[in-house]
């Protein structure tokens, strides 16, 4: 048993030289120039804020669209550019970023160091991703309209947009740069910034899960960088690579993209693994259960992510030997992500349980995720698949493993450690009702689209049969509601940042566990500059 | 808390979970709406419901197993009932049982999957073939042993009424947005091969009733098959995102008994030989 050491110490230590530390004064110093990896990280939680409503707004005007059958607001097109780009902003610019940015505050508090490892590259990748942004939505501007052929970019048809699509291609490069930059960096930080005794598998969950995101990341953006260039080269300078009258194969480009958006998907999901573990044994009062399962799990999933890709495309047409792998390592995942589900369950089981609203969202997101996952094994299902695949049901299984589980545990984590960030509480009544209210219209909206895929509506389509009416009303109703919950959302972070009055201690949580609780609410602009000494009773996990 | 009680918790919860469950998926069922994949018409279509039903179900039990637990742990292991929180971390015992159990139920899953993959890919001993090409936003079809081909569009009536601000309800059309100009003629016993290609990009010949999809592709030719078991009209619609009017390519296959569609061809036939390659039905 090593030696105690007490909050009290710990803060005293920085407080002995370290406040009144060399914050910036001005605006532009302070946010623009910045290289605190805490500021960066407020950056990029702002900025994925805003993405989350800018997308949640393109997902009205297609919930609106789709109220009842025929169309009464906007042209087919307009409503294909509206999924289109509703993706895009969610998957790039709302969870990948708001990760990144959990990623910037945490990993350094949580592993003892002063900052990340490379701050000023920190600042550009940041900095890149409001110019990404920007040039993707002007391309709603131009003349040629926005692309229109789904995230998924498919050619031929997404060779149809206009001009607007060199835009595109270079808003998504300079996405994939800004995120590379990103994971090298937490890479980094992590092989090399760590206190003295926090050894790899003392690290806490969620530093680990990002940095298995950090090398799938790694692995898979250059691979889109170098899809969406053979597409830049085909619509612009006459290549043939996916243009199959030139010798190319638009089937190819499925390949290639899947091969980096099935990763992309656990891009998504692992950091929200990480925070459920960091969340349940605080609210529980009792240790992660099974924390070097969950470690090896995590690794597992990362590992299957890169072997299942072409469950994406089963009904392209592939040889029958092709399916049966793709079906068989697609199950497999099912496995380690069990093993995930059953050790959180494992962990609240006999705790000492409270539910304040992170733990409400992390129980929210046990709860839903293990849904979105079981219809994903439906869906493995070759065979089915033939049915199931490109309906609502698809939809409604991505939407369940994104919205209740990537946005779920968004949620979670901002109030989980937003009293840390801003030393200030939030109001648990006002967090209690966000909670409430997401997690009845989140199922009202997905759930029935359940229904609609399997009674044979298509996804991708701006008006329907009037068989699919009653439920997509309902979804509507469902979506309108969920979006306007969110603005309650923003309420309670403003509120929490800006007007609260209750001071958050060093703790926050009676049942809190890791180094970033030893440190002041808010923490010290510099914090850790003398590494500290990590003991066996600030760990998250026991040894 | 005595253990007597934790197993009244428990029954009560998994009564409470049983309920939800029934709530979603049986349930909505009795609005009257569809809320389930159809049974249709074919071997595969039905090797493909039962399928998705048994898989459906052993995902509900896993599903009600782990809610269960989870569930009677919040009601009873909570800090307001004075519970003490344990101190136990793991269990490799645990751990490795559930680990084991759900390969053995992905094995028992992926039997039948095989087996329906296996008879669904099997193309041999088609007695007819027709090819189907997709444009945007229209199906081209192609009787290859019959020498017809025709092209199948949007009905009028469902195009007039689709456009933005047309007035028309579409509760007033007939089969709103499922109706074609020139269905797709078929006999019902007997082994249709499908030649699957597109011209333009890529779209997804969908009739749920026949209990799959597959894409059509240009300059790729997919095989698909089918062999219908009851007369009847079978509608779907294109299912992979083709451009603006991708809603709007619907399907429609007429099956008809072996000799009604003996005596259609030969008045498709001479149709052809009078005037041009217009072709209507009846």
């Amino acid at each position: 048993m090593t030696t105690e050491v007490s909050y009290d110490e710990v803060s005293d230590a920085h407080d002995a030289h370290d406040h009144g530390d060399h914050k910036p004064t001005g605006f532009l110093d302070r946010w623009l120039f910045t290289t605190n990896h805490k500021d960066i990280g407020t950056l990029y939680l702002i900025f994925s804020l805003t993405m989350f409503l800018v997308g949640g707004a393109m997902a009205m005007v297609i919930r609106a669209e789709l109220f009842m059958p025929g169309l009464q607001l906007v042209e087919p097109d307009f409503f294909n550019q509206m999924t289109t780009m509703h993706a895009l902003i969610m998957v790039f610019g709302a969870v990948m970023p708001a990760w990144v940015g959990f990623a910037n505050w945490l990993v350094p508090m949580m592993i003892g160091a002063p900052d990340m490892a490379l701050p000023r590259m920190n600042n550009w990748s940041f900095w890149i991703l409001p110019f990404a942004f920007t040039m993707l939505l002007s391309t709603l501007f131009m003349d040629s309209g926005g692309p229109a052929a789904g995230w998924t970019l498919y050619p031929p048809l997404v060779l149809q947009t206009g001009t607007s699509f060199a835009f595109v291609v270079f808003a998504v490069h300079m996405m994939g740069v800004s995120s590379i930059m990103g994971s090298i960096n937490i890479i980094a930080t992590i092989f090399n910034m760590r206190a003295p005794g926090m050894r790899l598998l003392r690290m806490p969950m969620f530093v680990w899960t990002w940095l298995i995101t950090a090398f799938l990341l790694i692995a898979v953006m250059p691979v889109l960088a170098g899809a969406v260039t053979m597409l830049l080269t085909d619509h612009f300078f006459s290549t043939n690579f996916f243009n199959a009258a030139g010798g190319g194969d638009p089937v190819m480009f499925q390949h290639i993209f899947w091969f980096f958006g099935h990763p992309e998907v656990y891009i998504m999901i692992l950091p929200a693994f990480g925070v459920i573990s960091e969340i349940l044994p605080t609210f529980s009062r009792k240790p992660l259960f099974g924390y070097g399962s969950m470690v090896y799990a995590t690794a597992t999933i990362a590992f299957l992510s890169f072997i299942v890709w072409a469950h994406h495309m089963f009904t392209v047409g592939m040889p029958l030997q092709g399916e049966l792998f793709f079906m068989y390592a697609t199950m497999l995942i099912s496995v380690p992500t069990g093993v995930k589900v059953f050790n959180w369950v494992s962990t609240m089981w006999k705790g000492s349980m409270t539910f304040e609203t992170p733990m409400l969202f992390a129980i929210g997101f046990v709860v839903l995720f293990t849904i979105g996952g079981l219809s994903g094994l439906m869906l493995a299902i070759t065979a089915a698949d033939f049915q199931y695949h490109d309906t609502y049901f698809v939809v409604a299984h991505f939407h369940y493993v994104l919205v209740p589980g990537a946005v779920f545990a968004l949620m979670a984590a901002t109030y989980y450690w937003l009293p840390k960030f801003s030393g200030n509480m939030y109001s648990e009544k006002w967090g209690k009702i966000h909670f409430w209210l997401s997690a009845i219209f989140v199922n009202v909206l997905f759930f029935p689209q359940h229904y609609l895929g399997l009674a044979g509506m298509p996804r991708r389509i701006p008006d329907y049969s009037p068989q699919f009416a009653d439920f997509n009303m309902i979804s509507s109703i469902g979506g309108f509601a969920f979006g306007v919950t969110q603005l309650i959302f923003v309420g309670v972070v403003w509120h929490c940042v800006f007007r609260s009055k209750v001071k958050a201690t060093p703790g926050v949580w009676e049942g809190s566990r890791g180094l970033e609780w030893t440190l002041d609410s808010p923490p010290a602009y510099h914090s850790f500059n003398t590494p500290p000494e990590v003991t066996h009773n600030m760990l998250s996990r026991a040894d | 808390m005595k253990k007597e009680n934790t197993i009244i918790v428990a029954l009560a919860v998994l009564a409470a979970v049983i309920a939800a469950t029934w709530l979603i998926l049986v349930a909505p069922s009795m609005t009257g709406n569809d809320i389930n994949m159809t049974k249709g018409v074919t071997q595969q279509s039905v090797d493909h419901y039962n399928l998705h039903m048994i898989v459906l179900w052993i995902c509900a039990v896993i599903g009600i197993a782990v809610f269960t637990v989870m569930f009677t742990s919040i009601v009873l292991h909570r800090k307001s009932r004075d519970h003490k929180a344990a101190k136990f971390n793991h269990s490799t015992k645990a751990e490795i049982i559930w680990t084991i159990i759900p390969v053995l139920i992905l094995v028992a899953m992926a039997v039948p999957a095989t087996t329906a993959l296996v008879r669904m890919e099997d193309s041999s001993g088609a007695e007819m073939t027709v090819k189907i090409t997709g444009f945007q936003w229209r199906w081209k079809y192609e009787y290859l042993d019959q020498d017809i081909s025709f092209i199948s569009s949007l009905n009028p009536d469902s195009n007039k009424a689709r456009q933005l601000g047309s007035g028309i309800m579409p509760e007033s059309v007939d089969n709103y947005l499922l109706d074609v100009d020139n269905p797709l003629v078929l006999p019902v016993g007997r082994k249709i091969k499908f030649l699957i290609t597109a011209d333009d990009v890529i779209h997804s010949w969908w009739v749920p009733a026949f209990g799959w999809k597959r894409d059509a592709i240009p300059g790729f030719v997919n095989e698909a098959w089918t062999n219908i078991e009851e007369p009847g009209t079978y509608r779907g619609q294109c299912a992979e995102l083709c451009g603006k009017d991708h809603g709007f390519m619907p399907i429609v296959v007429i099956a008809l008994a072996e000799d009604e569609f003996e005596s259609w061809v030969r008045e498709q036939l001479a149709g052809k030989s009078q005037n041009d390659q217009q072709v209507t039905l009846r």
